[in-house]
């Protein structure tokens, strides 16, 4: 076991109302690329960051050549030998590919505080030409393809002589070739010893280019194992591993008419020709990794986002959604997965949060609110959801994750909506609080209301849903009934678009 | 799991034990936050009564409200556009825009006052669409835009009036300026009834509470259904004409629209909501916060005239006050 250049050992962390990493281990010898999966949410980003210096764990060592080490800050895993490459990708746009590489450690003239461009350019067309990119080093980052950002990126966390390079799902935005050559590259490292720690979905780079792999579930270690003593159903098993318990409160309901119908929805480059229907009273959960196109679709028929073709039928007849007030109008409403960026107005207070969707029907005349129906109204929605607060007056950002989220669903309930939208509604919230909005979500649908439900959590998926709608690449790859699949063949359609055979 | 989740309730109640008792010990600093622009005030009228002898007497008292009003109408259009997180540097120009269309019409007819009143309000409150127009449309930032249209109008007052002044002898145009009401300049009336549509425009209506969610955060106002575009196109239009009414007082007052006055008093006007605790990221302030800013900087400019603090060093202390309530501001917040 000496072999091992990074030991992560009983690694927690906590973070408000959520525990992200619970004795979480992962241990990588050098010159290998070391696959580490899990479901979205199961702590991977967590314990990357950690790794990097951008969190501090609760607990645990790590230790890297068996030296235990503490690291404060980015700064210090860089000095370590540690680089990542972001999921999501920072590049400064107005300055040049050989600036964005070298930003920080620009070579000077010596003794003079002028920057040697010359030489970093060259430099970098040596980079370059190592990954066959045709591109100037002098070119702007804002001129250049995602996936040629994406490249840049690699080649940057290269260029610091890493003795550990992270990727989080570095092969997103390539093509096969970049990939490729991505892969080609990873060979190189190997041989010289460097070690990789590979994020992905994608179940067969994982099977192309990893030597072990380690798996993560809940913020817990799960086990690591050689890629040749595993196979992908193993792999995935591992991963789901959970029971269904009862902290899935699913209510008999019966359903009755169908209510909203997709017909053909399509949006260049991010979905094609979705279609699909809800009853009233059902719950239709929606499953796909992150990219699949499954948030993009329900904004799209909330009217956020713009549409290029298709239809919705709201009781056989076609609306004409153009915005999220048209949409609000006909009684569909969307909670979006991103409760602070897209969902609250944090600084303001909770009544005023709730009423925002609805202000018309808080108003007398056109203009005026009216105070005492908007105090009334939001006061009996946040009563009724069971929100933790000292008074409806509290600012937003007072309030936990949980309530928080509440506090979104309050806001869409005061529509009065026929058919309602969430969008991973119980991420990043406790586990009772988690329970309350999955008994809410079984009440309304018990009341008729037709619930569509985005989660990456297979286990909500499956406690919640009357049917579930896979997605993968813009296509919706199935549609089930929940009593015909188990987690695994969800998982495996999601991430493969295999479709288990009745 | 049980025992996890008791030991977080329990955690929980003794952290709010613990804030209940701090509580009380909290309240002193707390109203000093919340008050400390009227203990500010209280303060400063003490100590300037007691130094000057005519700072507390009706005339000065008078004398200072009818002086903050120009600054007041303009600090209270702007509590809308900074609430928004958005800013407006061309009200300077725009009051003059103001006084030269308003001037212009009565220089010609010097019984029109009304006319040339609508005029000079309506004309700015175009211009301030247009504004709002450019951001709503080209997404342009509201600093830039308004850098913009601050030239612009100077330019267009400038063109206007040729350069020169338009000199009122109309007895009857006095009224805006140096009108009474009772006792009451006709400007400190025109204060009040700007502070009552102001405050109910920002508490009473849809428009106010869009206002503070499009300040507060702009993407979850338009997934709540809000017109961002058009909401900040009106809070800028809203902005132009108050700044075309404080134009038309001035020229009254003066006797004159002149194209090159309101020079820089878009930064006075900034001040007073800043200083009013009217964060500039939008989402956060009061109307009450503006007034007590105007407030405080009529009186400071007033006293330090009572003392004969010579006007390069009212400058520095201006500045200073400026800098000190917003730290204070940053801070508290930072704590809290």
């Amino acid at each position: 076991m000496d072999d091992h250049i990074l030991e992560m050992s009983d690694i927690g962390k906590s973070f408000p109302g959520v525990r992200a990493l619970d004795h979480a281990h992962l241990n990588v010898r050098r010159g290998e690329v070391h696959a580490l999966m899990g479901e979205n949410g199961a702590g991977k980003s967590t314990l990357m960051k950690i790794l990097m210096g951008i969190y501090h764990p609760d607990q645990g060592s790590i230790s890297i050549d068996g030296h235990q080490v503490v690291i404060e800050n980015p700064a210090v895993a860089l000095r370590l030998g540690l680089s990542m490459i972001q999921q999501e990708l920072s590049p400064i746009p107005e300055m040049t590919v050989s600036e964005n590489i070298f930003l920080g450690r620009e070579e000077l003239y010596r003794g003079t505080p002028f920057v040697n461009q010359k030489s970093l350019n060259a430099r970098t067309k040596k980079l370059l030409e190592e990954f066959k990119m045709r591109v100037s080093p002098s070119a702007k980052m804002n001129t250049l393809s995602v996936a040629q950002i994406q490249m840049i990126e690699i080649i940057k966390a290269i260029s610091y002589n890493s003795r550990i390079i992270i990727m989080d799902e570095p092969t997103s935005a390539l093509s096969d070739e970049e990939v490729n050559n991505l892969y080609e590259t990873i060979r190189g490292l190997k041989r010289k010893d460097v070690a990789v720690v590979y994020i992905s979905h994608r179940l067969e780079e994982i099977f192309e280019i990893a030597d072990s792999v380690t798996v993560l579930r809940d913020g817990q270690f799960i086990g690591s194992e050689p890629i040749g003593a595993i196979d992908k159903d193993r792999l995935i098993s591992m991963m789901v591993g959970r029971e269904l318990t009862n902290i899935f409160p699913k209510q008999r309901v019966e359903l009755k008419g169908e209510i909203l119908a997709v017909r053909g929805l399509s949006r260049t480059g991010v979905f094609q020709d979705i279609s699909f229907s809800v009853r009233k009273g059902e719950i239709l959960g929606v499953a796909g990794l992150i990219g699949s196109g499954r948030s993009e679709v329900m904004r799209a028929v909330y009217g956020l986002d713009q549409r290029d073709a298709g239809e919705i039928l709201l009781d056989g007849k076609p609306l004409d959604i153009r915005n999220v007030k048209d949409a609000i109008r006909h009684g569909i409403v969307m909670v979006n997965e991103d409760r602070k960026g897209y969902g609250l107005v944090l600084c303001r207070s909770i009544k005023e949060n709730i009423a925002l969707s609805n202000l018309d029907y808080l108003s007398r005349g056109k203009f005026f609110v009216n105070l005492r129906k908007e105090k009334e109204a939001c006061a009996k929605l946040a009563k009724e959801l069971m929100i933790k607060m000292s008074g409806i007056n509290d600012t937003v950002e007072s309030l936990s994750g949980g309530n928080q989220q509440k506090v979104v669903l309050a806001k869409s309930l005061m529509v009065m909506p026929d058919i309602l939208i969430l969008d991973e509604p119980t991420r990043g919230i406790d586990v009772g609080a988690k329970a309350e909005i999955h008994s809410l979500m079984g009440e309304f649908a018990r009341k008729g209301m037709a619930i569509i439900m985005i989660s990456s959590e297979l286990p909500e998926i499956m406690g919640m849903s009357d049917r579930i709608m896979v997605m993968g690449e813009g296509k919706i790859r199935g549609i089930f009934n929940r009593k015909d699949v188990t987690q695994e063949d969800i998982l495996k359609c999601a991430l493969t678009g295999e479709v288990k055979s009745a | 799991m049980l025992r996890k989740q008791s030991k977080k309730e329990t955690a929980g109640a003794s952290t709010a034990q613990a804030m209940a008792a701090s509580g009380r010990r909290i309240s002193v600093s707390d109203m000093l936050r919340k008050y400390g622009l009227v203990f500010a005030i209280l303060i400063m009228v003490v100590v300037l009564s007691s130094i000057s002898g005519t700072f507390f007497t009706s005339t000065n008292i008078i004398n200072v409200l009818r002086q903050i009003s120009i600054n007041g109408i303009l600090a209270l259009g702007m509590t809308f556009v900074i609430l928004t997180s958005g800013i407006d540097l061309s009200v300077g120009s725009l009051v003059a825009v103001s006084g030269v269309v308003c001037g212009s019409i009565v220089f010609n007819n010097p019984d029109a006052i009304w006319l040339g009143f609508l005029g000079g309000v309506l004309v700015c409150g175009l211009f301030g669409a247009i504004t709002g127009f450019m951001i709503m449309k080209f997404r342009i930032p509201g600093f830039i835009a308004t850098l913009a249209m601050m030239t612009i109008a100077r330019g267009f007052a400038l063109v206007y009036s040729d350069g020169r002044p338009y000199v009122l002898t109309s007895e009857k145009f006095k009224l805006f300026g140096q009108g009474y009401v009772g006792i009451i300049p006709v400007p400190v009336v025109i204060l009040i009834i700007v502070v009552l549509l102001t405050l109910s425009l920002l508490y009473y209506t849809k428009f106010g509470r869009y206002v503070y969610a499009i300040g507060g955060n702009p993407n979850a106002a338009r997934a709540s259904g809000i017109n961002v575009g058009l909401t900040t196109m009106i809070v800028y239009t809203l902005n132009g004409l108050l700044a075309g009414l404080a134009g038309v007082i001035l020229a009254s007052r003066i006797n004159s629209g002149q194209p090159a006055i309101g020079v820089s008093y878009e930064m006075d006007a900034i001040a007073a909501v800043v200083i009013g605790g009217t964060s500039l990221s939008g989402g956060i302030g009061k109307i009450s916060g503006t007034i007590l800013g105007f407030l405080i900087i009529g009186i400071i400019n007033n006293g330090l005239n009572l003392l004969n603090v010579s006007s390069y060093y009212q400058q520095i202390v201006k500045g200073l006050i400026i800098a000190g309530a917003v730290i204070l501001d940053t801070t508290s917040k930072r704590r809290a």
